[in-house]
């Protein structure tokens, strides 16, 4: 970027057949991604699956082994990192500890000779609604004002390109709701590009435009929010983002809309529409809130998919809603959220119940069967938890 | 609620006052004070008192008696003011190059050598391994090297870098030379202690910030190294500007190359001439002491003090 100027906009940013390989692993294998100007874009992923990396690599603080990096369509791959028009949110935040708040804020500005650095820091601090802090040195704010600074001292250099790095990751969840707020509002009104790389799935939903769902290196899918956890594509989507309900079995009649597929001798349909694969052995699968517990054997309904009888394993109530676990015998343990319409659970403990769910709501994956990984619910350690602490509460009350 | 009961029980009883006051504290203390009283402030009272002495009358070479004569103080700065300007500028040229030559030894060792703790624990007993040798014996090592007979400087004469009538040992250069070469690792100890604890990631966020590597040098490097540098620094201008070892007639220096270290040393073993000795010796201390506290408040450290 040219000393002495503004980034009028955000960039694209294009990644083309990225790798990235370390002696011993493949951090990053042909990653190709565009992000559109003034996006919000958040990559996703569980630790080690290569989202910071690829943020690395736009930053410039690490080098792809192949592959290009474009912003606004210009070819930075051999610029040195403070030669990009970017700036990093890190997660440490890297406040440097020898300067004032105003004085990192500042840093950015003087390395470009921007008139009247310091005017532009308050003003970026104002922002953030820390510039009465401005004298105080990082280490006498708390974790959430370092956060802010952090924040400050990048979009105050106004990047075509904002990266940010897990930055709300030390924040409690008050403060990082609030965050998630002002960073949105934020990327609103400045009309920057912004690359959140987060493992928070809530946080990337609620925040991001697009969500990339990164595993193992690869992206996996690539879309809307909304689109991503309705139609997921993989088993890992389907269950990284929220939880899902998979059953696995051959297509056993296909028409000019929907496939049915046996499970276990049930007959369970899924739109062709929202199937990717549509003969031979599959996972489809249903998200638990779109469950419906019954019980009774419910009439039978083209437009809805009956499974059952199971027994109910576990009830836990968590206020808004109450999760079932329901083992059906052949299927396997499913889970159901019901939202707590009345007072008390719909089903106890041991009782017969029969799930049924709208055929529009079932998703075929594309993975292969044999490689989709059932994904255990992980309630039970959750409900022991829960179980402890009311017997602890009840035993403080006693003494 | 049933946590308040712990909260009243947790509540401070002790009164700090009385806390402040705890005569353990002061028994502890005990020897520490002793050790000082005995071999710091006794000595020093002793110095300054000899430093005031007068030559007893009709006395033989080295008969003082008590006296307060100031004059042992303009006496020595007019007679000696070359040797202690030549003091101060030695030990500050010597100080210099030891930070230039250590600094990117120190930050190899501790910043770059990180992935290689094998390396890294390698480098680290090659600069504390002279200290296995003792002090005189490497300086006389270097006298040997630098001596008009030696194959360097033979080597040196041949190319027609030094004249022929030239001497190495003798020397500004050579006193220098021997000063940075002896506290060098007085100085890379301190740096890689501070290196070692740099955090990279500011680095990286000076890089982001779009900082050059020059400048994430100048104004972050440095800056989060400071308390390493200005402890370096003073563990190495503080002893070479009192050394006497290097500027020796014996070892590395010549007539014209004398420190205050060595007419110290002349004036209390050779002249007996014990005010005067003392009386350099305080201007020394009193000299170093107000660099040393302007340096430490001007480089914003004063917590090492």
């Amino acid at each position: 970027m040219a000393a002495g100027a503004f980034a009028d906009r955000g960039a694209d940013l294009e990644l083309v057949g990225i790798e990235k390989r370390f002696p011993g692993f493949t951090a990053i294998e042909n990653l190709n991604l565009t992000i559109p100007a003034g996006s919000f874009f958040a990559l996703l992923g569980p630790s080690g699956c290569g989202k910071t990396t690829t943020l690395r690599l736009v930053a410039g603080l690490e080098e792809p082994t192949s592959g290009r990096i474009l912003i606004g369509g210009t070819d930075v791959t051999n610029q040195k990192s403070f030669q990009r028009p970017v700036n990093t949110v890190f997660q440490s935040y890297a406040l440097f500890p020898h300067m004032t708040v105003l004085e990192n804020v500042a840093f950015g500005l003087r390395r470009r000779k921007i008139n009247d650095p310091v005017a532009k820091a308050h003003e970026a601090l104002l922002l953030v609604e820390l510039d009465h802090l401005a004298h105080r040195k990082p280490q006498q704010l708390s974790g959430g004002q370092q956060q802010r600074v952090a924040l400050a001292r990048a979009i105050v250099n106004r990047p075509a390109l904002l990266l940010l790095d897990e930055p709300l990751g030390a924040l409690d969840l008050k403060l990082r709701r609030q965050m998630q707020l002002e960073l949105k509002t934020i990327q609103e009104e400045v009309g920057l590009t912004f690359l959140h790389v987060t493992h928070d799935q809530e946080e990337a939903m609620t925040m991001a435009d697009t969500i990339a769902v990164m595993n193992k290196g690869r992206i996996e899918q690539m879309g809307e929010p909304q689109q991503l956890y309705e139609l997921p594509k993989t088993a890992f989507v389907a269950n990284f983002l929220g939880q899902s309900n998979l059953f696995t079995g051959p297509v056993v009649s296909t028409t000019s809309t929907a496939i049915a597929v046996d499970v276990s001798g049930q007959k369970i349909v899924v739109p062709l529409g929202r199937a990717h694969r549509v003969s031979g052995e599959v996972t489809i699968g249903v998200r638990p809130e779109k469950l419906t517990l019954h019980k009774d054997a419910p009439i039978h309904d083209a437009g809805r998919n009956v499974m059952g009888p199971g027994r109910v394993i576990d009830v836990s109530f968590s206020g808004v809603s109450t999760q079932y676990l329901v083992a059906v015998p052949g299927v396997g343990t499913l889970v159901v959220f019901a939202q707590n319409m009345a007072f008390g659970p719909a089903a106890h403990v041991g009782a017969q119940v029969w799930l049924s769910w709208n055929v529009e709501h079932g998703f075929g994956l594309d993975d292969d069967p044999a490689d989709a990984p059932r994904f255990e619910a992980d309630l039970d350690t959750k409900t022991i938890a829960q179980q402890r602490r009311s017997s602890l509460v009840t035993e403080l009350e006693e003494a | 609620m049933a946590f308040a009961v712990f909260s009243t029980a947790t509540a401070p009883s002790t009164d700090p006052v009385a806390r402040r006051r705890s005569p353990v504290a002061l028994f502890l203390l005990l020897p520490g004070i002793l050790y000082l009283v005995l071999f710091f402030l006794t000595p020093l009272v002793s110095l300054l008192l000899t430093s005031f002495q007068t030559p007893r009358e009709f006395g033989d070479i080295g008969q003082y008696d008590y006296a307060f004569r100031w004059q042992n103080y303009t006496e020595v700065i007019t007679t000696y003011w070359p040797h202690i300007v030549r003091s101060f500028s030695y030990a500050l040229a010597a100080t210099f190059f030891a930070l230039v030559i250590s600094y990117p030894l120190a930050y190899f060792i501790g910043v770059k050598a990180r992935k290689w703790p094998l390396l890294q624990s390698l480098m680290l007993v090659l600069v504390i391994a002279p200290f296995f040798i003792s002090f005189l014996l490497r300086t006389l090592a270097w006298k040997q090297l630098f001596s008009d007979e030696s194959f360097v400087v033979q080597s040196l004469k041949a190319l027609s870098l030094l004249g022929p009538e030239a001497h190495v040992t003798g020397t500004a250069f050579s006193v220098i030379f021997g000063l940075t070469y002896n506290f060098i690792p007085f100085m890379t100890l301190p740096l890689y202690t501070t290196l070692e604890r740099l955090d990279v990631r500011y680095l990286e966020a000076g890089n982001d910030l779009y900082a050059s590597p020059f400048q994430v040098f100048r104004k972050v490097t440095i800056p989060l190294s400071m308390p390493g540098i200005v402890a370096g620094t003073l563990l190495t201008f503080i002893p070479a500007a009192g050394d006497y070892i290097n500027a020796s007639r014996d070892f590395l220096g010549g007539t014209g190359t004398q420190m205050m270290g060595n007419v110290i040393e002349a004036n209390f073993l050779v002249l007996q001439n014990y005010p005067s000795a003392a009386a350099l010796s305080i201007i020394l201390m009193t000299v170093i002491l107000v660099i040393v506290s302007i340096y430490v408040k001007r480089s914003g450290t004063e917590e090492l003090l």
